[in-house]
């Protein structure tokens, strides 16, 4: 197992929710304090290296014209992360590049990092949530179609060594393309691709590139990464390894299970403040119109009010493990083992008011104590005996995640 | 009731419903980014003179977005097709909002086979400078911003509650396709306007005095674009005047059309 902190780099020292509308897209930048933010850009950088110091890797992301998120560059980022630290692998996840003009661009910056870091980087391709469409601009309708064209650019760009090539394709057109500098790592830097359902992971498992999944629980994990698992069968002929899954979960480690919980609490700011209202959360091409339809038709679609969120409920869909290292350790052995088994967690370790003392207790414990067991499960996994003991966990009852999932899964 | 008939007209691969009503010299009616209008009142109330001609664009009412499909463009040829399949002579073209942006482009293309045109609230062109919203941003508007916008009698609003789960996913799909052909630029072609002198045909903008979606500037600068056009404000009507106010709609249209 790889572990990937990250931290999501919030703003969160907002005025009173009821006095916003949103707290992404036009939630006006005056609450913005350039000095706070400042501190909170360094605290962030040096959890990283912290993390790296600590023997786990590193992920990062964007989002725009949010306090959720104040990082809209995340090349910036990780630019910066791939000079500071030593070992870490540096994941981006990553590059909305179905939101982004210029694929080229996105090809060259991820050849510097690349360089830069020495060939630590892993690139991540993602489609955005819905309320990064009106910051970009860019119609969602058939965005997935965009993103792999993107990529088939930029991965392209990534392995042409032989001088200039010239893309023309349906929403992306570039030409003498010939970037300077070429990737350390070769062909190229490992790639990850976000997942939210069965057919999006067998485009993924298509590629056999790294498919990633976030917070989609019990309720949604087998048939997303089964997706995977047939879909890659069916692609090359043979089994996956299990290091081409990622699942991402809010993870907080404590001494004691009410350390963890209370720190957990924390994390779910992630979820409590997503205070969007339904023209940003639901705009038109984004979703199905089976879903948008759902979410017009959904209490809280109509209001403006975030998702609630109640820990012990998150808990149990296996969106968050929290508690003692012991705890920690089972809680995500039992998803492992119920899913299917994956290489790669991805632990949201920060969020809202978690101080930097807080974020780094709990991921000295997780890297002490909890990660070396991870890696001994990874290690010791058995495809056939996977199976058995998978066949043994029967699915877990479908709740109701309607809302939660689509806003938070891509 | 006028008689009705609905056919299939297939484009090169594309499907486009068109419904028949009444009987009469030809009205080609191009609905806007809010669905079919041929069920409503007004429609009643002209196809007792006028065959009343409407297609359903294809993304709307539960139809597929072709695959080639990806702005208003590709609206524009189809209804090219269109018209040449039905021989289309002397028609009025009669367009809503997004289908008056359409109606525009096709007339400016050619006004050949059309005698008179008719803009009801329509967008298309850009009148401002670059920091100019001068088109209000439907799809970043909340519910109540949109209701205050579009409608007069905000009580004449469909309502998500009432709707089936049926009837709520057309809603969501016409959506879909609302946006596809109005997204970039926004609602508009910055070219038209630089096209709209070649509309040698009698040209009336009719328009619900409350829009807030377009307003009567708006309108006044479309008017000016076109050589000769006139226009005509029906008050206690917002974006959907032919719905607000169907009979004084009519009325406007018929003597615009019988003179």
């Amino acid at each position: 197992m790889r572990a990937w902190f990250f931290t999501e780099d919030a703003y969160p020292y907002l005025p009173d929710e009821d006095s916003y509308e949103s707290i992404r897209v036009n939630l006006p930048n005056k609450h913005f304090d350039p000095a706070t933010g400042a501190d909170l850009y360094n605290m962030y950088l040096d959890m990283w290296c912290a993390a790296d110091e600590m023997g786990l890797n590193i992920m990062n992301n964007e989002h725009h014209q949010t306090a959720t998120c104040m990082v809209p560059a995340a090349p910036i980022m990780l630019g910066i992360l791939a000079r500071e630290t030593k070992n870490a692998r540096l994941l981006i996840l990553g590059n909305p590049v179905a939101n982004r003009s210029q694929p080229v661009r996105v090809a060259e910056e991820m050849a510097l990092i690349d360089v830069l870091s020495k060939g630590r980087l892993e690139c991540g391709f993602v489609r955005g949530v819905p309320y990064e469409i009106a910051p970009a601009n860019v119609f969602p309708y058939r965005g997935t179609e965009k993103l792999w064209e993107a990529h088939d650019l930029i991965t392209k760009a990534w392995t042409t060594h032989d001088g200039p090539f010239n893309f023309e394709g349906r929403w992306f057109h570039a030409r003498q393309v010939n970037i300077w500098p070429r990737p350390y790592q070769q062909p190229h830097p490992p790639v990850w691709v976000t997942m939210g359902s069965a057919g999006s992971a067998a485009q993924v498992a298509q590629r056999g590139h790294i498919g990633a999944v976030f917070l989609a629980g019990y309720p949604r994990i087998r048939g997303i990464f089964d997706g995977y698992r047939k879909g890659y069968l069916e692609s090359h002929g043979t089994e996956m390894l299990i290091d081409r899954l990622a699942y991402c979960a809010l993870i907080c480690v404590g001494n004691t299970e009410q350390e963890g919980l209370d720190g957990a609490e924390k994390l779910l700011w992630y979820m409590s403040s997503n205070k969007v209202p339904p023209q940003y959360s639901n705009p038109p091409g984004y979703h199905s119109p089976e879903m948008a339809a759902t979410m017009m038709r959904g209490s809280n679609s109509g209001t403006g009010l975030p998702t609630s969120t109640n820990l012990a409920e998150q808990m149990a869909r296996g969106n968050v493990f929290a508690g003692t290292p012991d705890q920690v350790y089972d809680q995500i052995k039992s998803f492992y083992e119920y899913c299917g088994g994956f290489g790669n967690l991805m632990m949201m370790s920060q969020a809202g008011f978690m101080t930097f003392d807080e974020t780094l207790a709990s991921m000295k414990l997780f890297s002490e104590e909890v990660y070396p067991r991870l890696k001994e499960l990874t290690a010791s996994y058995d495809a056939g005996q996977m199976q058995e003991i998978r066949a043994g966990l029967p699915d877990v009852e479908n709740v109701d995640v309607s809302s939660l999932a689509s806003e938070f899964v891509r | 009731m006028a008689s009705e008939t609905t056919t299939v007209v297939s484009l090169h691969g594309v499907d486009v419903p068109l419904v028949r009503k009444g009987s009469g010299p030809p009205v080609l009616a191009l609905h806007g980014g809010d669905g079919p209008v041929d069920h409503l009142p007004f429609a009643e109330a002209i196809s007792g003179s006028y065959e009343l001609l409407h297609p359903t664009h294809p993304g709307f009412d539960g139809m597929l977005i072709p695959e080639h499909f990806d702005n208003l463009q590709d609206l524009v040829f189809l209804y090219l097709d269109l018209i040449d399949s039905l021989d289309l002579q002397d028609a009025i073209l009669l367009g809503f909002s997004m289908g008056g942006w359409l109606a525009a482009e096709l007339a400016v293309l050619s006004t050949g086979r059309f005698s008179k045109l008719v803009l009801v609230d329509s967008v298309g062109i850009k009148p401002g400078g670059p920091f100019d919203r001068d088109i209000a941003d439907v799809f970043a508007s909340s519910a109540d911003e949109l209701l205050k916008a579009t409608w007069h009698d905000p009580s004449l609003a469909p309502i998500v509650a009432d709707m089936t789960d049926a009837e709520l996913q057309t809603f969501a799909s016409d959506r879909v396709a609302h946006g596809l052909y109005t997204w970039e630029p926004y609602m508009h072609n910055p070219k038209l306007r630089y096209r709209l002198h070649r509309i040698d045909i009698p040209t009336l903008l009719i328009w619900g005095e409350n829009d807030g979606i377009v307003t009567l500037d708006y309108g006044a600068a479309l008017r000016d674009l076109i050589p000769g056009a006139s226009m005509s404000v029906i008050p206690e009507a917002g974006h959907h005047p032919h719905v607000e106010q169907p009979n004084e709609f009519a009325a406007r249209f018929l003597e615009f059309a019988s003179h």
